[in-house]
């Protein structure tokens, strides 16, 4: 219920009556420049060659326009390694983000629409777990994978980041919401199973429920260091972050200076926020109503 | 006679709605366990065997001679007495206590602010805040680290002005500096979360407090910030989480400031390098295995101590 309402866009009488105020005005754009001006000099600096970086002011424009040719850089360097760990970030992503969301919302729908012996209690060992800081787990998790032979594979980052039990929790908080009862029990009366209650009546209505899931677990797998890091050894394998810091420190380990080629590691960063920046751009309205089901009832 | 006849077809009749009742019941308990099995298994495999695998590892010690023995709570105490693993432990908590209500005031702050309705341009701050959370750590901290160093614009400034550079990445700024990058990449989700539970509180509540002459600040104060004491509780404890987790700052940073940010900086930087420089496996596992427990002893103390404010109300 306070789902729905949140993902409504409630009409606010309030809003009629406050006026937009210059000092919160200048205290929101202050804000902005904090929060943009990180990103705004990761753009100028990756059109500048890696002398312009040491020589023109960070947030001007500065020397020759070498942006194409810093890509070019980035994308040719070592064999083209960066365009591999770009895809292999999109396939442990992609693959972690939909097997996290559709495991959650399998779990979280049954939780919320069945009762069943045991439910309850699995229900709150998952809650529970979301105390469990995931990499406490990683050694451990990554002895196990030693013996598997399950390190350095791609199997090694996805499967640890297809468990969400904070995406179970939300999908159940969103399911008991957003699928009524009366609905799953008239396509029940009609003859239909209970997976084709799922598959074409609940999961409809749990759509916008997924799709923030979808988008938490993708980012979640996409920034993630830790676990690659110690997964995975063959730089084939790596995804943008662990290819980056290693292109990072083996350019800090010259001591740094002006000699060290810092270009290709900030025009490689600058185009590994892009997808996502883009991502969260298209699909606002998912994100910001699929917050408000974790922190309503959180 | 006719009574009995009454009596067995209506209890006929009643039995087989109830067997037909059973069927569906038992069908559905089917279903709903073949919706949770698939996430259970992984959970089981990828959550649950882990930690117990750690739990059993941390009792063991690998011995140059007799190979593997049992130590019992031997890597416990050796933690807990272990200067490195408290420093990080400690210098954790500092950064708990300094860092985490910076963020979520100014999270609280700016969610109120975009709910006021008093902005202009809400919708270009608001998203302009967030968009760090889209940012990986890694990315942030290397950005942030040259930002910092020679050739960032506090540097050039300092140059330009004659004076002598800030050092970020000394030994008494590098937590501050870290701690700096965790804000900006996290008090926009923080700030979605707060402000998704702002709009979610139904407008009759304060409306009426507005027409009986309660100023903004007190309608926030009194109203708002109460009805979303939900929200501003699961940021702090997610805050909590991440915060002894802190591993992707400090690592990056590690080569720029290896001077200042050791193996050992933060606990989870030492698991790290317990495990894999110095090959200390077991020690390692207790010492990941007591970081968890530290950390669910912290989120439940966070919980509590809320949950006894409200009941004290």
């Amino acid at each position: 219920m306070t789902t729905t309402s949140a993902l409504r866009r409630t009409p606010r009488s309030a809003k009629k009556y406050a006026r937009p105020s210059t000092f919160f005005t200048i205290v929101g754009i202050v804000a902005l420049v904090y929060f943009l001006a990180p990103l705004l000099w990761l753009v100028l600096a990756s059109t500048k060659t890696n002398s312009g970086l040491f020589d023109s002011f960070g947030f001007a424009l500065g020397g020759k326009f070498n942006l194409f040719q810093n890509l070019a850089d980035v994308f040719t360097r070592q064999d083209g390694i960066f365009g591999r760990w770009l895809i292999n970030t999109v396939v442990y992503a992609g693959i972690s983000g939909i097997g996290a969301c559709l495991l959650a919302t399998a779990a979280g729908y049954a939780f919320a629409k069945y009762r069943f012996p045991g439910g309850r209690g699995l229900f709150s060992v998952v809650l529970g777990a979301i105390m469990i800081p995931t990499t406490a787990l990683a050694i451990p998790t990554f002895l196990l994978f030693t013996q598997a032979g399950l390190t350095n594979t791609p199997l090694a980052v996805i499967l640890p980041s297809m468990v969400n039990p904070f995406g179970v929790y939300l999908m159940k908080v969103y399911a008991e919401g957003a699928v009524d009862d009366s609905l799953m029990e008239a396509a029940r009366i009609d003859g239909a199973s209970e997976f084709r209650v799922f598959w074409q009546v609940s999961m409809r209505l749990l759509t916008p429920g997924m799709i923030t899931v979808l988008l938490f677990s993708l980012v979640a797998t996409w920034n993630n260091y830790f676990l690659p890091l110690i997964m995975l050894n063959n730089p084939d394998l790596f995804p943008l972050t662990v290819g980056l810091s290693q292109w990072q420190s083996a350019a800090s380990a010259g001591g740094g200076g002006a000699q060290a080629d810092f270009t290709p590691i900030i025009t490689g960063a600058l185009v590994s926020v892009i997808p996502l920046i883009v991502v969260f751009l298209f699909l606002q309205r998912y994100w910001q109503s699929g917050l408000a089901t974790g922190g309503v009832k959180g | 006679m006719s009574e009995t006849i009454a009596a067995t077809t209506a209890a006929r009749n009643a039995k087989a709605p109830r067997r037909r009742r059973n069927e569906t019941k038992r069908k559905q308990t089917i279903a709903a366990y073949a919706f949770v099995i698939p996430f259970l298994l992984l959970f089981l495999l990828m959550l649950v065997v882990p930690l117990v695998y750690s739990g059993y590892l941390s009792l063991f010690r690998s011995q140059l001679i007799g190979g593997l023995t049992f130590v019992g709570l031997g890597n416990f105490i050796q933690a807990a007495t272990d200067p490195l693993f408290l420093a990080g432990v400690l210098r954790m908590a500092f950064f708990l206590v300094v860092q985490v209500p910076i963020m979520l005031a100014l999270s609280l702050l700016f969610a109120l602010l975009l709910d006021s309705g008093r902005l202009r341009f809400p919708r270009l701050i608001r998203l302009g805040i967030f968009i760090p959370y889209a940012v990986p750590g890694v990315v942030a901290a290397l950005m942030w680290g040259y930002l910092y160093g020679d050739f960032g614009p506090f540097s050039q400034l300092a140059h330009f002005l004659t004076i002598p550079a800030p050092n970020f990445l000394g030994a008494g700024t590098a937590l501050y500096s870290i701690m700096n990058i965790v804000t900006w990449g996290w008090v926009g989700y923080n700030m979605i979360v707060i402000y998704s539970a702002l709009r979610s509180i139904p407008t009759e509540l304060y409306d009426a407090a507005e027409m009986d002459g309660a100023g903004a600040i007190r309608v926030a104060w009194s109203i708002k910030i109460p009805a979303v004491r939900p929200a501003i509780i699961l940021t702090a404890i997610f805050s909590v989480i991440g915060t002894f987790q802190l591993f992707n700052e400090p690592k990056l940073l590690q080569s720029v400031a290896p001077n200042v940010i050791d193996g050992a900086y933060t606990p989870n930087l030492y698991a790290y390098t317990l495990a894999f420089t110095d090959h200390e496996v077991n020690y390692a596992a207790a010492v990941s295995f007591i970081l968890g427990i530290v950390i669910m002893i912290v989120s439940y103390v966070v919980q509590l101590s809320t949950q006894r404010r409200e009941r004290a109300k």
